[in-house]
């Protein structure tokens, strides 16, 4: 067996190994010699044999044979050896391990060592791994060294009680009158460890609150003191006296001031008088004024007090220091919804954070933004977030498309602008928009009637420039098959036309069609759009028919079947086919979420004709369909299961014969069992748009 | 599980090698290790460009690097971080007093004494004794007891 070699020169022989393979072999040769050392109980050397386990350990090798030794050691009388074995057992002995209970007595009797070195080491290995019953066993010592007269072990012995009050609540009861007394010590690291243990108290005690809202005077004094008393060396941190107890006491006074007015009212100087007089140029002092800040907006301070904090975080707003910056937006946004106007004032300053480099801080400054879009600030803001929505990390885009929507609907000034602004966003982040925003879109589109012209201009605009993002050309090619007549028309009052024939048109939307890019929602409104079409020009119909008999036979079901059903308009009821594929699409939405798109056909004759198309969420069944107040004559549907997720479609022709056309209404009553329940919904539609009928 | 303010305290070099790991809350073995990793690989990718506060699972690091090394506390997503963050630059500085001008290998080759200094700022998971001048007595003190 090699001789085991000292810690240090153990430490360089393992850095010295070039591969991980060289350090494994090392460690084992060492943890060999150490195991052997161990089972020698010789006296010399213990120590370091565990200091080198201990350092194997760190790298994150096994080391659990140390264990008993860290027991032996503990029980020592030599200081040296001690120290290890307490160090060894936090780090090697946890709750679960037997081996730690049997420190127990140990620990007790250390102490009552007269030594105050030793004392502080148990102490501390029982404020770090002390199981349950160890707490129990001990809290009696524990407490009985809170009122000790070595301010070294009552700070120790404060925290200790905090692990044993946070391990066993009950025993709580027991630290509550020393907790009391030790606020009136003088020493910092008492009344820090004092201020923890009341906090910890408070927070799993409603009892204890009670009593101890009483300390609040006290603890207001105490701050009074840290904050108007001079330079004082010891705890001094740029220029803040003792910042880390000064949180401390404003975070347990915001725990007592919750809820409670008497209470909040004796501090309300205090917090005043902080949030006014510190100085902030340095960390240490932003951490008081934050925690300030915090405090005043959780207790029931004056109005005053909370304009001064929302002040106090919109000046940070302004700092150099990104962190800084971060925790003033988390807390803003906390409060944004009680306290608007204040943060209002901000505004700016939080749109500017948009720009900052780190993501954190961006997604901060967007929550902050899209709570504070109003109807006065709509325009200027849409322009902000358009612009980050172009830069904004991917992770953030959904989020901030789905926001821009939303602010979009609420305080659109004018349907333009909305319109305007919603292909913004499919231009920008297409790809990163949730699946209702087609369907809506072209419902508001349908409703904007005088800007139909400008629409279809715009939208065929962005499809032949670009057919990446799905949403848009799914919304262009509807639109153009929509009013592709105001398109070939060339007139346009909103924007400059461009002169586009009707075979520009048809290559447009043939181009989607065939363009891998694709998706198969996207070539089933393209080709929708063709067919439509075919009613509005003149002179490409072969042309349309040709196209349409092709995706006859496509690999792809759904286009398949709308091609063939889209065929047989052509062959059998070509003398429909005007009226079936005639203007507007009504969009109607039925509770189911299913969406029933009527299209309307009726020029110049008297039987005005009704195809329905239903796109549906669910997979529904559909049994029968009924109209009412009019003659009507039902085709057989298409089909009758509509798959999900707006996967298909089924349509149903029915013809109906109408005399007094001015005054038509439809009630459509749907019966269908979606997922295996019996539903049932209806929809009425009051009033038909003009250019359906003649 | 108890619930401390201070999760645990990491020293690690660029590298991933743990120079120091101070647990306050009960984890098994292996589930130190994943941490150990975890948190690397969620520090080193930041730069100046970042803030020093990360979210991490449903708690969140105050870190900060020194020259290769970076030091993370993690504690609850209620705590202050900028009082964290004063809190490890107060730790680095005893640090760098206690072994005049640190490096990474004085953390190496002493360990068992930077657990010493640990356990004299921090303990029972929260920060203890915050006064430079108080620990470096105390720690000049019990290195005369070896």
């Amino acid at each position: 067996m090699s001789p085991s070699v000292c810690l240090q020169e153990m430490i360089r022989v393992i850095r010295g190994a070039r591969t991980q393979g060289e350090e494994r072999g090392v460690i084992q040769r060492e943890c060999a010699a150490i195991r052997a050392q161990f089972r020698q109980a010789d006296s010399g050397g213990r120590s370091h044999n565990l200091a080198k386990l201990l350092y194997v350990h760190m790298l994150g090798y096994p080391a659990h044979f140390g264990q008993m030794e860290c027991v032996r050691l503990i029980a020592s009388s030599k200081y040296s050896e001690k120290r290890i074995g307490y160090l060894g057992a936090m780090m090697l002995l946890d709750e679960k391990q037997d081996a730690s209970l049997l420190i127990t007595n140990s620990i007790k009797n250390d102490l009552s060592h007269s030594s105050q070195h030793v004392q502080s080491l148990a102490l501390c290995t029982l404020a770090c791994m002390g199981s349950a019953e160890m707490c129990r066993d001990l809290a009696p010592e524990i407490e009985r060294l809170l009122k000790a007269s070595n301010s070294y072990i009552k700070k120790k012995a404060a925290l200790c009680a905090v692990h044993i009050v946070r391990k066993i609540p009950e025993l709580g009861e027991m630290f509550t009158p020393s907790a009391h007394s030790l606020l009136s010590e003088k020493n910092h690291g008492v009344l820090h460890g004092a201020v923890i243990l009341i906090t910890e108290l408070c927070e799993r005690n409603p009892d204890n609150l009670k009593q101890f809202r009483k300390s609040v005077p006290e603890l207001v004094q105490i701050m009074k003191n840290l904050v108007t008393s001079g330079y004082s060396p010891e705890h001094n941190v740029a220029g803040i006296s003792d910042p880390f107890l000064q949180v401390r006491i404003l975070r347990l006074l915001r725990i007592l001031g919750r809820n409670n007015d008497a209470a909040s009212d004796a501090m309300n100087d205090l917090l005043a008088q902080v949030a006014t007089n510190t100085d902030s140029s340095k960390t240490a002092g932003s951490a008081v004024l934050y925690e300030t800040v915090l405090t005043i907006m959780d207790i029931r301070s004056e109005s005053g007090l909370r304009v001064l904090a929302v002040n106090i975080l919109g000046r940070f707003l302004l700092n150099n220091d990104r962190n800084i910056r971060y925790i003033s937006m988390t807390s803003l946004q906390k409060i944004v919804q009680t306290d608007h106007t204040a943060v209002q004032r901000h505004r700016g300053t939080i749109v500017d954070c948009l720009k900052d480099q780190d993501a954190s801080v961006k997604r901060r400054a967007l929550e902050l933004s899209l709570a504070l879009v109003s109807a006065a600030n709509i325009r200027s803001m849409m322009k902000e977030l358009l612009l980050f929505l172009s830069t904004c990390p991917p992770e953030l885009r959904s989020h901030a498309a789905s926001g821009i929507f939303n602010a979009a609907e609420r305080y659109a000034p004018s349907q333009r602008w909305h319109i305007d602004t919603i292909l913004h966003v499919l231009v920008t982040a297409g790809g990163d928009v949730r699946d209702e925003t087609v369907p809506n879109l072209i419902q508001l589109i349908t409703a904007a009637s005088e800007l139909h012209c400008y629409t279809v201009h715009k939208l065929y605009r962005a499809l032949i420039s670009d057919i990446v993002q799905q949403s848009l050309v799914q919304v262009a090619c509807w639109c153009i098959g929509e009013y592709g007549d105001l398109l070939l028309k060339g007139e346009c009052e909103e924007i400059t036309p461009m002169q586009v024939t009707e075979d520009d048109v048809l290559d447009a939307l043939e181009t989607v069609l065939q363009s891998h890019m694709s998706t198969p929602t996207s070539r089933g409104f393209a080709l929708t759009a063709i067919m439509k079409l075919s009613t509005r020009i003149t002179n490409n119909v072969d042309r349309i028919r040709s196209v349409v008999s092709i995706y006859g036979s496509c690999i792809d079901v759904e286009l398949q079947q709308r091609a063939v059903e889209y065929n047989a308009l052509f062959k059998k009821y070509d003398h429909m086919r005007y009226f079936t594929m005639s203007y507007c699409t009504v969009i109607l939405e039925f509770g189911c979420r299913s969406r029933l798109s009527l299209v309307l056909g009726g020029r110049g004759l008297k039987a005005e004709h009704v195809s329905i198309i239903f796109d549906c969420k669910d997979n529904v069944y559909l049994y029968w369909f009924l109209l009412q107040s009019v003659q009507l004559q039902m085709k057989a549907p298409s089909g009758d299961l509509i798959p999900a997720q707006g996967c298909g479609t089924v349509t149903q022709t029915v013809l109906l014969s109408y005399t007094n056309k001015a005054n038509l209404k439809m009630r459509v009553r749907l019966s269908y069992s979606s997922q295996g329940t019996a539903c049932q919904d209806m929809v009425q539609i009051d009033s038909f748009p003009s250019p359906a009928w003649s | 599980m108890t619930c401390t303010k201070i999760r645990f305290i990491l020293i690690q070099n660029r590298a991933g090698k743990t120079r120091l790991a101070k647990w306050y809350m009960q984890f098994d073995d292996d589930e130190k290790q994943k941490l150990i990793e975890e948190v690397h690989a969620v520090v080193t990718v930041r730069d100046a460009k970042h803030t020093n506060f990360v979210e991490f699972r449903n708690f969140k690091i105050i870190y900060r690097r020194y020259a290769g090394l970076y030091f993370c506390i993690c504690v609850d997503v209620t705590d202050n971080n900028l009082a964290y963050l004063e809190g490890i630059h107060n730790f680095v500085e005893v640090l760098n007093e206690y072994f005049h001008n640190v490096c990474e290998l004085d953390l190496v080759f002493n360990f068992y004494k930077v657990y010493t200094v640990v356990d004299e700022m921090f303990l029972a998971g929260e920060i203890r004794e915050t006064s430079q001048t108080k620990v470096l007595k105390q720690l000049l003190m019990l290195q005369s007891l070896e």
